[in-house]
């Protein structure tokens, strides 16, 4: 047995040996040796901002899927696996999938088209400055926060997981990332985002496999969680019939068009932190593949995510709880469950894998903040509205300048929210405000010729005002969520998806009632900008299995064969 | 320009590599109580070894004197 030491602390979760420390230093090293070297190659606004637009379809996929993959998502979902189960996956597959192949075959020509450096910047495009200043103050201001909110939660958890010092972590993870970013730019973002990526499956996927044969398969796992818990835990849709069927408190209505139609679309195709990777695509028909190779492995990530969670509930000699319980009792919580799989799996060297892994996780989701928040202050605030004049040089010294400070502001929430927890809560809800009205707003935009501008700019903040709106009332009388998600059984989770739901309505229906009272823009005004008026660019002659409409069909057939497999 | 898939070869050669030198360390002194679960099957050998291989494929194929693929 290899020589074990607390690395700052003896009471801890996992305990990392020398070759574990060795495997993590060694991935810090990379990452900066990474950014040094693409520093030469990040001269220009486009080098710097758009990572010359000369990315692959793969490599762009790959970022674009390992900037949502941060370590928070991979240990929060293997939580929520434990905590409710199969049903967790949703955020995977519907959540996800549809609205990556609407992206690629749907939006992203008129993103690509448009040659927009930001989502903000197509709606300056589409609906003129009062709408791009509306969503880039709100996206910049939020990206930020979240930043920071993710960045105290990633240093607690490697205080309970490792027993690393809060301020340790803090400044060791967001320096580096500093650095990287500010060195090269989008592309230092992106090819660490990559490798990120792949070092996250290397370090997970030990837990399923070991897991899996421990458990005796998947039938046998089955089993054991319907004996231990219960038979609704690993059922995908069979219990979503009502409210009640179901641990999660919510039913199908919720799920498809809450989640799967307005959430996840706002997300995936429109939160400037994804969609920034994609534009960074080297030729159209690369931007149209990288969302569609980025849902081909979504579509994977259960399998270190939610399985886990699973295989905890079957496994695991102790039962997990909620954070308060596990703090109260001395017990472990739901968040626990990945850390607590990965000691019980992984010797000297994969558990310096796994733990690489989460940071990894961390710093790509970090990474994608800093480098989405820089591009949107140059372009889409400085420039427009402080420096209209100023040299293409100068703009990318604001990005590395913008990239450092973007970082310590970060920094400076994750001291705030350490100060005052329920900050927290309050930052991630803010988020949440803003994506379903800005999808409903950019999807009227491509689709609709007749949007006006106006139309845009009060559906978008009408939308907002509403989401603001129902989660104050549901703050203030938490017995109103049964008004918002219409049961009195629903719980928290119903309340986003309705939520989302009703705001993007709101938002829909303004933007369609203004528009028909305000004056629409002329129609060559909207080339490149709006279906119907924008002659895309055909793939061309080339063989079926090189053409996006092949591999969304592919992934379709896939998607639908999954989710009949685990009804 | 060096590939980014040299990079990522890169890393799992020396990852691989670290877990695989851990896991035989492992294999020639076995510990009188193994602290994690199926330590009998040496996961850390095998996977080490899987992701070794697959890091010194990339490095070859995407050596840095073969051209630019990003």
């Amino acid at each position: 047995m290899m020589p074990t030491m607390a690395f700052f602390a003896a009471n801890t979760l996992v305990r990392l040996s020398p070759i574990d420390v060795v495997i993590v230093v060694f991935y810090f090293v990379l990452v900066l040796a990474i950014g040094w070297y693409l520093k030469g190659r990040a001269h220009t606004g486009e080098d710097f901002f758009m990572a010359g637009r000369e990315m692959t379809a793969w490599v762009a996929g790959l970022s674009f899927l390992s900037a949502n993959l941060g370590a928070l998502e991979l240990m929060g979902w293997a939580g929520s696996a434990y905590q409710y189960g199969i049903l967790a996956t949703h955020w995977y597959w519907i959540g996800a999938i549809p609205a990556m192949l609407f992206l690629a075959l749907v939006m992203m020509p008129f993103y690509y088209i448009s040659k927009t450096h930001s989502v903000p910047g197509y709606l300056k495009l589409r609906f003129g400055e009062s709408s791009r200043a509306l969503s880039a103050v709100c996206f910049a201001f939020m990206t930020v926060l979240m930043s920071g909110v993710n960045m105290f939660a990633m240093a607690k958890v490697m205080q309970i997981v490792l027993g690393w010092d809060l301020n340790f972590s803090i400044w060791v993870s967001s320096l580096t990332v500093a650095i990287y970013v500010a060195l090269g730019g989008l592309r230092s973002a992106i090819f660490n985002e990559v490798l990120q990526f792949f070092l996250i499956w290397a370090g997970a996927l030990m837990i399923p496999v070991l897991g899996l044969y421990e458990a005796g398969g998947w039938e046998h796992l089955k089993v054991l969680i319907a004996t231990r818990f219960s038979a609704q835990y690993v059922h995908l849709w069979a219990g979503l019939g009502h409210f009640s069927a179901n641990p999660m408190g919510i039913n199908w209505v919720g799920i498809v068009f809450g989640l799967g139609a307005v959430i996840s679309m706002g997300y995936w195709t429109t939160d400037f932190l994804v969609v920034q990777r994609i534009l960074a695509a080297k030729d159209l028909r690369s931007a149209e593949m990288a969302p569609i190779i980025g849902a081909g492995f979504k579509m994977l990530v259960p399998i270190i995510v939610i399985l886990p969670g699973l295989l905890g509930l079957a496994v695991l000699p102790m039962h997990l709880t909620g954070e308060v319980q596990a703090a109260a009792t001395g017990g472990y919580s739901y968040n626990d469950v990945l850390p607590l799989m990965l000691a019980r799996y992984c010797g000297p060297g994969l558990l310096g894998l796994g733990v690489t892994a989460l940071i990894a996780g961390f710093m790509s989701g970090m990474a994608g903040n800093v480098s989405a928040f820089t591009t949107v202050w140059t372009y889409d605030i400085y420039r427009p509205f402080i420096n209209k004049r100023a040299s293409d040089a100068h703009y990318v010294s604001m990005g590395r300048w913008t990239t450092v400070i973007g970082v310590l502001i970060s920094v400076g929430t994750a001291y705030l929210v350490m100060q005052f927890a329920s900050i927290m809560d309050y930052v991630q809800a803010l988020f949440s405000f803003f994506i379903a009205p800005l999808f409903g707003t950019v999807l009227l935009g491509m689709l609709w010729k007749r949007a006006s501008g106006a139309g845009g700019f009060w559906g978008l903040l009408c939308g907002t005002g509403a989401s603001v709106g129902m989660w104050t009332w549901v703050k203030i009388d938490p017995r109103a969520l049964r008004y918002v998600a219409l049961s009195p059984d629903a719980k928290g989770l119903a309340q986003d998806m309705y939520q989302a739901l009703w705001s993007f309505l709101v938002c829909v229906t303004v933007t369609v009632a203004v528009s028909y009272l305000t004056r629409p823009r002329p129609a060559a005004e909207l080339n490149g900008l709006v279906y119907g008026m924008t002659e895309v660019p055909r793939v061309g002659e080339v063989a079926f299995y090189h053409k996006p409409l092949f591999w969304a069909g592919v992934v379709t057939a896939v998607f639908i064969v999954l989710n009949i497999i685990f009804w | 320009m060096i590939s980014i898939w040299f990079f990522i070869g890169f890393s799992l050669l020396v990852d691989g590599g670290l877990i695989l030198a851990a896991g035989i360390y492992q294999l020639t002194n076995p510990p009188v109580h193994p602290e994690v679960v199926l330590f009998n099957l040496h996961a850390n050998v095998w996977w080490g070894a899987v992701l070794f291989a697959v890091g010194l494929f990339y490095c070859i194929h995407f050596r840095p004197a073969r051209g630019s693929r990003s």
